[in-house]
């Protein structure tokens, strides 16, 4: 099948970026997203062009790295799923796309498709943790955790930090994020002790880096890979809320 | 005790926390105002007398008032500061972008919002100061209900905006939950199609009255 993509070209973080169109004749059908850009970079070396840059490492949609708008939708157009699960077979012979880095002041495009995302490091350096006793490891089940709040725990600890709600959010807000951390360590009883100052926490944090604010219309919800649900904003709305209440 | 309000305030969680608060007042407000209002269809002297009976307690009224503006107030100047930032939190935009599953009533709150406020700003220049309203009579409510609305662009105006307040209240009413912090997988689609019915019922009330007088039903 053939391609055709539009993808911004931008040289380092102070450059002005620009749309370049590629042609990609015979693409296979069962190619990721991913592999097409690298046939696509291995013409462009031939050339002696310089290859698109994007992120990626694991290419099973665990880790997180890659991640860029297609079409408008973030990670594209196939629904809980990472652009290197992505295949070409999704989209028709001839199709054009178009491929752009997240866009948020808190995101600044480093190269090409590739945006720095340490705020997320930032925000989770703040309060994403638990402080636990280093040494011998516990007991296991030693703390009992009801199967629900297992359950919720793990569905929020399934975020992987790759940013496409705030890409699609069009406030540019960390909410899902910040909110999947939350209650993530929120929900087990390892995480109770420090509940209250982890939300004042992340959530100063999330604010200081120039994200936007949460205005309920659940876009990151709709092109999260992994699926985070809106309720875990209203859980950190919800501790953040009683936090700021019970602090002395 | 200053400071920890001031930094709830600061945040974007507050802000919203006080959007909810300060919305679901208005909202009680829209209520009772469309409640009180429905009693143009009992006649003049029912309408008339209900409209005597407010002013007959100014303490009451003036409290009320006072606490409708503050609310008002607050609404308006958390979502101006939380516009200010999302607009700068995205300074390059898209070349494309396309909404997913968001509603068109939820992207376009900002929009309202300043309609709806503009709207008030004419309602009470037409029926409460009667600047605008060439017929008004002071006191006499329902007469200047019918002067007023037997004016097609005018309740042209007053229908497009009752449409708007529907569509801000479809989004407001179960977003408020989610800005204080609750959510459940059960009780949260409850909430949404509440807010639907209740935001339609609210707009049919009110603009039942404008075509009524338009169709001659209330003369």
């Amino acid at each position: 099948m053939r391609l055709v993509l539009h993808v911004w070209r931008q040289k380092n973080p102070g450059s002005r970026g620009r749309m370049v169109r590629y042609e990609a004749g015979d693409v296979n059908p069962d190619m990721s997203m991913l592999e097409l850009l690298d046939v696509i970079n291995e013409g462009l070396m031939v050339k002696g062009e310089e290859p698109i840059a994007f992120e990626h490492d694991c290419r099973e949609g665990i880790c997180g790295s890659c991640g860029f708008m297609i079409n408008g939708i973030a990670h594209g157009p196939l629904p809980a799923s990472t652009v290197c699960q992505l295949t070409m077979r999704h989209f028709k012979d001839g199709q054009e796309l178009y491929l752009e880095p997240w866009r948020a002041k808190a995101f600044p495009v480093i190269k090409d498709l590739v945006v720095d995302r340490g705020a997320f490091d930032r925000i989770i350096s703040a309060g994403g943790f638990i402080s636990v006793p280093t040494g011998s490891a516990p007991d296991g089940n030693a703390i009992p955790v009801p199967k629900e709040d297992a359950d919720r725990a793990m569905d929020a600890a399934a975020c992987i930090g790759c940013g496409a709600c705030v890409a699609a959010c069009p406030n540019a807000s960390a909410a899902l994020f910040t909110g999947a951390k939350i209650a993530h360590l929120g929900l087990l009883p390892q995480g109770q002790p420090e509940r209250h100052e982890r939300a004042l926490r992340m959530v100063t944090q999330f604010n200081r880096e120039n994200f936007g604010s949460c205005t309920n219309i659940g876009e990151c919800e709709a092109v999260c890979p992994k699926e985070i649900k809106l309720e875990v904003i209203a859980r950190m709305n919800h501790d953040f809320i009683q936090a700021s209440r019970l602090r002395r | 005790m200053e400071i920890a309000a001031d930094r709830f305030y600061t945040s974007t969680i507050g802000k919203k926390a006080v959007m909810a608060a300060s919305g679901c007042v208005l909202f009680l407000f829209v209520v009772g105002h469309l409640i009180g209002n429905l009693q143009i269809y009992e006649g003049p002297e029912k309408l008339n007398h209900y409209a005597v009976l407010l002013r007959s307690m100014p303490a009451l009224l003036w409290s009320v008032r006072a606490i409708l503006l503050l609310m008002l107030a607050l609404h308006v100047w958390s979502s101006v500061q939380l516009a200010v930032r999302n607009i700068d939190a995205r300074p390059t935009g898209y070349v494309k972008k396309k909404a997913t599953q968001s509603s068109y009533a939820s992207r376009t709150m900002y929009w309202s919002g300043p309609i709806i406020l503009a709207f008030v700003v004419y309602h009470l220049l037409d029926f409460t100061f009667g600047n605008l309203n060439p017929h008004f009579e002071e006191g006499n409510v329902y007469a200047n209900v019918v002067a007023s609305f037997r004016v097609i662009p005018v309740s042209a105006f007053y229908i497009v905006a009752m449409l708007l307040l529907a569509m801000h209240l479809y989004h407001g009413l179960w977003s408020m939950f989610q800005s204080l912090g609750f959510y459940h997988p059960r009780y949260t689609p409850v909430l949404k199609r509440s807010a639907a019915v209740i935001a339609i019922l609210i707009a049919a009330g009110n603009i039942s009255i404008p075509v009524s007088v338009m169709a001659g039903i209330v003369r």
